[in-house]
């Protein structure tokens, strides 16, 4: 079968008035169809700026891109603005973060539905649009459609709102979905229900999903595949058993390491990686891991290649010097996968 | 939609009320209110026919009803001045209103055309040149801008007549040459203001989440322009604007019709005011805030509709 | 869930770097200090800035010039000022005599500009004053205790806003400068420049208060108020250490735009008869007086009435830059 989306080597920089930065450096990855693909990483990874270079919504005179996007065909991310339109809303639809300042705040809700149905199918009438719309809503778990089609987004709460622009991101049936934080924003029982909304759809269709994410938890309850981003490199990717039980990369130890767990011993402090992202006006050089890899060594100066040091994954890639047989060693801090720090467990 | 406009109604009612409570409140500080009533040439028969009719004789709550009687049905007189107030006003009201519609209709018009030109050219030569333009106008006061138009297009060169008013009812060529420069000196303040704040609302409205939204949705960027930026940054504007022109029509237009000598209500207020003639001051006052109120009260209504947020 | 790092924003495409390229900024830079450093990049901000300031020192060094000039702000020198055709003289040039020319009845319009500009100026910044002072107290009472609090001083603005400006200070003018104000305790004269401050000071109150309100109210809304109180905070304490702290900003903001408008305001009443009483002069009645005088002797009007702007454009541009350097904006921002 052959792949909804294959990225491959995308790299975005931006100039910016205190230089260029790269905030995506060598991604590739695919998705098919009936796949999640979960992308994580803090805040600066280059995460969403590569969920929205998929849809074109990065370009400007100071956005410069290489690498290609293959959907349908079509490289997304050389395809003119006039057929990238055609792609967006349709082909590849998204859910943004914070859906109260993702709505228009003055129009009703069905409008803004509709708007995306006629949008891209002009011929088909209001009334048609609307019943389309409201039978979307039906599907996202929205009671009283026809009714709440008339309602105005701060009349919704923070779940409602999130499915709503769910429901308008599968208006015209996308073959492929990205998601961009969907639960973020919202509380952990409404973050349940959204996540079975994307579960659902990616049972009943053939759709993929993209979802972007920082939050470990939601990747391990959805993800099929999993794609870790560091600084705007990726630094592992994997099936989610590869990268939950068997992780490659100190940075992936360090994530997996912080998740807080219910049978821990309440007197370990919360352990957390120590440092900060780097600027990425400035990367440090070689990996940019290093200032903050207590493993690091002198081949750590090196960029490293992404690539599968394992023989028995060849699907499995990441980008650390370290040998494999190390590596199980320098994961296990106690009894659990974390990335050893200074600090001492306190018992 | 309907609760939200009787609960203005009953607001502004009760606004109104304490308008006119308030002018006459105020006006009981005065030495002596009835001798200032009377004027300058008040005669013994004058002075008790004053008491009588506006209630000095009595305790000051029906004086205040008698006062409002007077008022209200058109019955007050400026003895100074010679003149029934109400329709002195009445007389006046049209240059008052050519002013204010005529400027109100400029600046809305060109504000809104600046405000859309800066923010398209944001950063470039000609967006800084009508921030310049417009820091300038608003920092220059109207009468001494009035005033320099005047003297130089009116009295210098004369292009156009200085002052004064022809109504357009008898010449409307010769009323149109006479508004142009009063409309030009009540407008610079506000396309100065009008221009800055569309184009910082839609500087902001375009780095707004919902604007990413549309674009995701598959719209052109003139189709996210027209229908989310423009549409959302003109709300404030309408609001802006409604309570702009109120304010011209309730008083603002005083110094404008002042300089130009256009006899119109405002330079009623002022000459009187000047000759401290209290009976026009009085009325004047008291219409024009119920002027003000009445229309704030409609671009509220109009404000909710577009906005329905805010009918909460 | 997360781990501790705290994110970086990469903003694209043009944008106001907080510092030159290449420099660090140091940890714990508050906003204030923030806001300070953009302003000082902002040359055309302080330019003007700068022109404000000259303006007011002249005028502050009013008795010096009238000193040089040897002539003080009511004097009358008929027979020196008018030229052969009895209309009073134009500019001289000359520092000592008559450098910005004279006005109808003889008077050096030069000192009178100075000393008008004192008048013009302190009105101005009691005012203003006046206005901060009772707007933020209103504000953050309104916003805070909400409920019957909150609704008498929000009828009581919008009874006041509702007033055109220039209707109630005529009326107000008129009527505070016949009797002046004598509230027991204290005694105004109908002379004294507080009297126009005071009107428009409380006048303007409103612009400012109910955007303070509006803020207040919004803050009363979130945890941290709930939290202080939980401590055991009093009100006062609260409105004071949590709450006054958020709307200092706004406030600042709205210093430069109250003081212009008062300084405007002043002008129009004084024009109008209603704000500086003849014969203390101020930039306004100046103005008047220059208008009656037309088509004659433009520079008494001109003369009072360029000051007037340039120290009005001066802090609306050093205004400005503060709202800029307060709150910038990117042009685009992309978030990771």
């Amino acid at each position: 079968m052959s792949p909804l989306l294959e990225v491959d080597n995308l790299r975005v920089s931006f100039r910016t008035d205190e230089g260029v930065v790269q905030a995506v450096d060598g991604v590739s990855f695919t998705v098919e169809p009936g796949e999640v693909v979960a992308i994580v990483g803090e805040s600066g990874s280059g995460k969403s700026v590569t969920a929205m270079t998929l849809m074109g919504l990065t370009r400007g005179v100071n956005a410069k891109f290489e690498g290609r996007a293959m959907f349908e065909g079509y490289d997304l991310v050389t395809l003119p603005d006039v057929d990238m339109r055609k792609v967006r809303g349709a082909g590849i639809a998204m859910v943004f973060q914070d859906p109260m300042s993702s709505l228009n705040p003055v129009q009703r809700i069905g409008k803004q539905i509709v708007e995306q149905i006629r949008t891209h199918d002009p011929e088909m009438s209001k009334a048609q649009a609307l019943d389309r719309a409201i039978e979307m809503m039906e599907r996202v778990g929205i009671p009283r459609p026809r009714d709440r089609a008339r309602s105005f987004p701060h009349e919704f709460s923070g779940g409602m709102r999130q499915r709503v622009m769910i429901a308008m991101a599968l208006s015209n049936s996308p073959k492929l979905l990205i998601a961009d934080e969907p639960t973020t924003a919202l509380d952990v029982t409404i973050q349940a229900q959204i996540l079975d909304e994307l579960r659902r759809l990616r049972e009943t269709t053939d759709s993929g999903i993209i979802l972007v994410t920082h939050d470990l938890g939601v990747v391990a309850d959805i993800a099929d595949r999993v794609v870790v981003m560091y600084a705007g490199r990726v630094v592992e990717q994997g099936t989610l058993d590869e990268i939950f039980y068997d992780p490659q990369h100190p940075y992936t130890w360090g994530l997996l390491g912080s998740i807080t767990r219910v049978d821990s011993d309440r007197s370990e402090r919360l352990p957390a990686i120590a440092g900060l992202p780097p600027s990425l006006l400035a990367p440090p050089e070689g990996c940019h891991f290093r200032p903050r890899c207590p493993h690091a060594f002198e081949r750590c100066t090196e960029v490293p290649e992404l690539t599968s040091r394992l023989s028995d994954a060849p699907q499995h890639l990441d980008r650390c010097w370290l040998e494999p047989e190390r590596k199980r060693k320098l994961r296990q801090v106690g009894d659990r996968i974390g990335l050893a720090s200074e600090e001492a467990e306190i018992s | 939609m309907g609760r939200f406009i009787v609960r203005r109604v009953i607001s502004l009612i009760g606004v109104l009320i304490a308008i006119t409570i308030l002018v006459f409140a105020l006006f009981q500080f005065l030495p002596h209110p009835e001798l200032q009533l009377a004027g300058r040439f008040a005669s013994p028969a004058t002075l008790a026919h004053i008491r009588h009719q506006w209630g000095f004789d009595r305790p000051i709550y029906i004086r205040y009803v008698d006062t409002m009687k007077l008022i209200f049905t058109g019955k007050v007189i400026s003895y100074d001045q010679q003149l029934n107030v109400d329709h002195e006003l009445v007389q006046r009201l049209p240059a008052t209103i050519s002013l204010a519609v005529g400027a109100g209709i400029i600046w809305l018009s060109t504000g809104i055309l600046f405000g859309l030109i800066s923010a398209w050219r944001a950063g470039r030569w000609s967006d800084r040149a009508l921030t310049v333009l417009s820091m300038i106008g608003v920092s220059m006061p109207v009468f001494f801008l009035g005033a320099s138009l005047s003297y130089y297009i009116g009295d210098k060169l004369q292009f156009l007549p200085a002052s004064d008013y022809v109504s357009i009812g008898s010449n409307p060529w010769e009323w149109l040459k006479h508004m142009i420069m009063p409309w030009f000196a009540l407008s610079v303040l506000f396309i100065g203001v009008y221009s800055r704040v569309l184009r910082s609302t839609i500087l902001d409205t375009i780095n707004d989440d919902y604007v990413r939204t549309a674009r995701a949705k598959g719209l052109s960027e003139r189709q996210v322009m027209i229908r989310h930026v423009l549409r959302n940054s003109m709300i404030p504007i309408v609001s802006l604007f409604g309570l702009d022109f109120a304010s011209v029509i309730g008083g603002g237009a005083i110094l404008t019709e002042s300089v130009f000598n256009l006899q119109g209500a405002g330079q009623f207020a002022a000459t009187s005011v000047q000759q401290l003639d209290i009976p026009p001051v009085m009325v004047i006052t008291i219409f024009g805030a119920s002027a003000v109120v009445i229309i704030g009260a409609l671009v509220d209504v109009v404000y909710a509709m577009l906005d329905p947020r805010i009918r909460l | 869930m997360t781990t501790s790092a705290t994110g970086t924003e990469l903003e694209a495409g043009a944008w106001t770097p907080d510092h030159a390229p290449g420099e660090e900024l140091p940890p714990g830079i508050g906003p204030y200090r923030l806001a300070l450093r953009r302003l000082r990049r902002n040359y055309v901000a302080l330019a003007f800035g700068a022109l404000f300031l000259v303006i007011v020192i002249l005028c502050i060094l009013a008795p010096v010039y009238s000193h040089i000039a040897h002539m003080g702000p009511n004097d009358e020198n008929v027979d020196q000022a008018t030229n052969a055709v009895g209309l009073p003289i134009g500019p001289t040039w000359k520092l000592s005599h008559f450098f910005l020319g004279a006005d109808s009845v003889g008077r050096d319009v030069a000192v009178r500009l100075l000393y008008g500009g004192r008048n013009s100026l302190i009105v101005g910044a009691l005012a203003t004053l006046i206005t901060i002072v009772l707007a933020t107290v209103l504000g953050i009472l309104a916003g805070y205790f909400r409920g019957p609090i909150d609704g008498l001083i929000s009828r009581a603005f919008e009874l006041i806003w509702a007033f055109p400006i220039y209707l109630l200070g005529i009326v107000l003018g008129l009527v505070l400068g016949l009797s002046g104000l004598d509230l027991g305790i204290v005694k105004i004269g109908g002379n004294s420049l507080l009297i126009p401050a005071l009107i428009i000071g409380v006048i303007t109150t409103p612009y400012v208060g109910k955007p303070i309100r509006g803020q207040v109210l919004g803050l009363r809304e979130r945890e941290f108020i709930d939290a202080a109180r939980q401590q055991g905070l009093s009100h006062v304490q609260i409105m004071f250490s949590e709450i006054l702290p958020n709307v200092t900003s706004t406030i600042i903001v709205f210093i430069p735009l109250v003081l212009a408008n008062a300084i405007l305001t002043e002008a129009g009443l004084s024009y109008l008869g209603a704000g500086v009483r003849p014969p203390n002069p101020s930039w306004g009645n100046m103005i008047g007086d220059g208008i009656h005088l037309l088509p004659a002797a433009v520079h008494t009007m001109l003369v009072p009435g360029i000051m007037l702007t340039l120290c009005v454009l001066g802090i609306n541009v050093f205004g400005d830059g503060v709202r800029d350097a307060l709150d910038p904006r990117a042009k685009i921002r992309i978030e990771h």
